[in-house]
């Protein structure tokens, strides 16, 4: 389906993301033998390059995980311009904050802080450089409309695949 | 063509040589936890294990049991129950060598192998550290690009598994095998040299006699042998027959992160437990 281009939006995590918006899903340290070992990189080295709106996720937002560079890429953020690829990363939502992708530039800009947290906050716990303004955005809420939209149809979906997380998250 | 034959999981255990090149699939799909727990007792070594595309339980085993020397994968979880402690052991301590995959990849390369094709192209992939590990996939420039364009594609080569090691709901007495909507299971079955199933039932009709059955349906003639395992996925689930054992894979999960835990795993759950539905 993703070959085709009948996927539009994927969401894509990492044990380590770094500031050219590769992702490592294998481990940490030199590899085979890392000292940390993840379970593997799924799909992930095909559908980061061929589903146009990649959303990569991680809720911790640590040095450890936004790294300068990760240890392994299972699928890289961007691509040389003779390689077919339709689809890459378009934004990263941590915890803390918000960013978007600039493929040419190959750098991630914080659009905003989610609240509870500052631009040093940001700064402090992110392992890459990134772009950003002074003045920053506090994130936005969501509305009623989207929370019972995320508590409703969207948790009764989430739940039949991941049923222990759902019972965490929506109770 | 032989005949399909019906035996017990023990004695389809032991049609599981050493060393072969073996694929399970994914615990969604078709885990063969029955099966995989007679081969550790019949102490099957050397395997070289082909999860597709990715593996859970009954692959933690097998490479904690010490059965496996190399793993292909595109990841081994134990998914909500967290990492495969067994898979991530000994992957650090290169007990067993890993052939890191991407699941399209572990798919597209069964496909050729089903078709009979050397090997098979796939987009995506290039520029990771998975095709830099890789010294059997190849980059050729795509032959029907436009005249000056270059386009390198990967090329997989076809796998075709010595043994495929499926579990299903059920099978018919003449070696016919429902898969349902798991078509994955029919593309590593045709794949494969040889694919052993056990199954939670064989029932008397033959199930490629309505075209309601027969569509989900895998020929007896890619079949070699099934065995009835009642339960046979436990502590995984199968479809809409049964849930997973949430408790039990909890419970699996924290004895696996320990070796003797894990043994004490291998002793009552395997060891002290006879295959408790063969035939």
């Amino acid at each position: 389906m993703a070959g085709q281009g009948r996927i539009d939006a994927f969401f894509l995590g990492g044990g380590q993301i770094d500031g050219q918006a590769n992702i490592n899903l294998v481990g940490t340290g030199s590899y085979p033998e890392t000292d940390v070992r993840w379970s593997g990189s799924f799909g992930s080295a095909y559908l980061y390059y061929l589903v146009p709106n990649v959303i990569l996720f991680r809720e911790e937002h640590s040095p450890r995980v936004l790294v300068p560079k990760v240890d392994f890429i299972s699928a890289p953020g961007i691509s040389p311009p003779e390689h077919h690829r339709v689809g890459g990363p378009k934004c990263l939502i941590t915890g803390k904050a918000e960013f978007s992708f600039d493929p040419s530039a190959g750098r991630f800009t914080l659009v905003s802080v989610h609240p509870g947290y500052t631009l040093q906050d940001i700064l402090d716990s992110t392992g890459f450089d990134f772009d950003y303004a002074e003045d920053v955005p506090m994130s936005v809420e969501p509305d009623d409309q989207t929370l019972s939209l995320i508590r409703g149809p969207v948790a009764d979906q989430i739940r039949g695949l991941y049923p222990v997380f759902a019972d965490k998250v929506f109770g | 063509m032989q005949q399909t034959k019906i035996v017990t999981v023990d004695e389809l255990a032991a049609m599981v040589p050493d060393n072969c090149n073996l694929a399970i699939i994914k615990d969604d799909s078709s885990a063969p936890s029955e099966a995989v727990r007679a081969l550790v007792r019949r102490g099957v070594k050397g395997l070289h294990l082909l999860t597709v595309p990715t593996g859970g339980y009954p692959s933690d085993l097998l490479i904690g049991a010490d059965c496996v020397s190399s793993v292909e994968t595109s990841g081994v979880s134990l998914a909500e129950f967290g990492p495969a402690p067994r898979f991530g052991k000994a992957v650090k301590s290169g007990k067993i060598k890993i052939k890191d995959a991407t699941c399209p990849a572990v798919y597209a390369a069964l496909q050729a192998g089903e078709k009979g094709l050397p090997f098979i192209p796939l987009r995506g992939v290039l520029g990771s550290d998975i095709a830099a590990n890789r010294d059997d996939w190849k980059v050729i420039d795509n032959p029907f690009a436009d005249e000056g364009n270059s386009d390198p594609v990967l090329l997989l080569a076809a796998i075709r598994p010595d043994v495929a090691l499926i579990h299903v709901e059920k099978a018919d007495r003449f070696g016919n095998v429902w898969v349902g909507r798991e078509k994955e299971l029919a593309t590593v079955a045709h794949a494969a040299h040889c694919t052993l199933v056990t199954a939670e039932e064989i029932v008397d009709d033959d199930l490629m006699a309505s075209t309601t059955t027969a569509a989900g349906c895998l020929s007896s003639m890619y079949i070699d042998a099934i065995a009835v395992a009642k339960n046979g996925a436990w502590p995984v689930g199968l479809g809409d027959l049964y849930d997973r054992d949430t408790e039990h894979l909890r419970s699996y999960a924290a004895a696996a992160r320990d070796d003797d835990a894990f043994d004490v795993y291998l002793q009552r759950y395997v060891f002290a437990a006879p295959a408790r539905a063969s035939a």
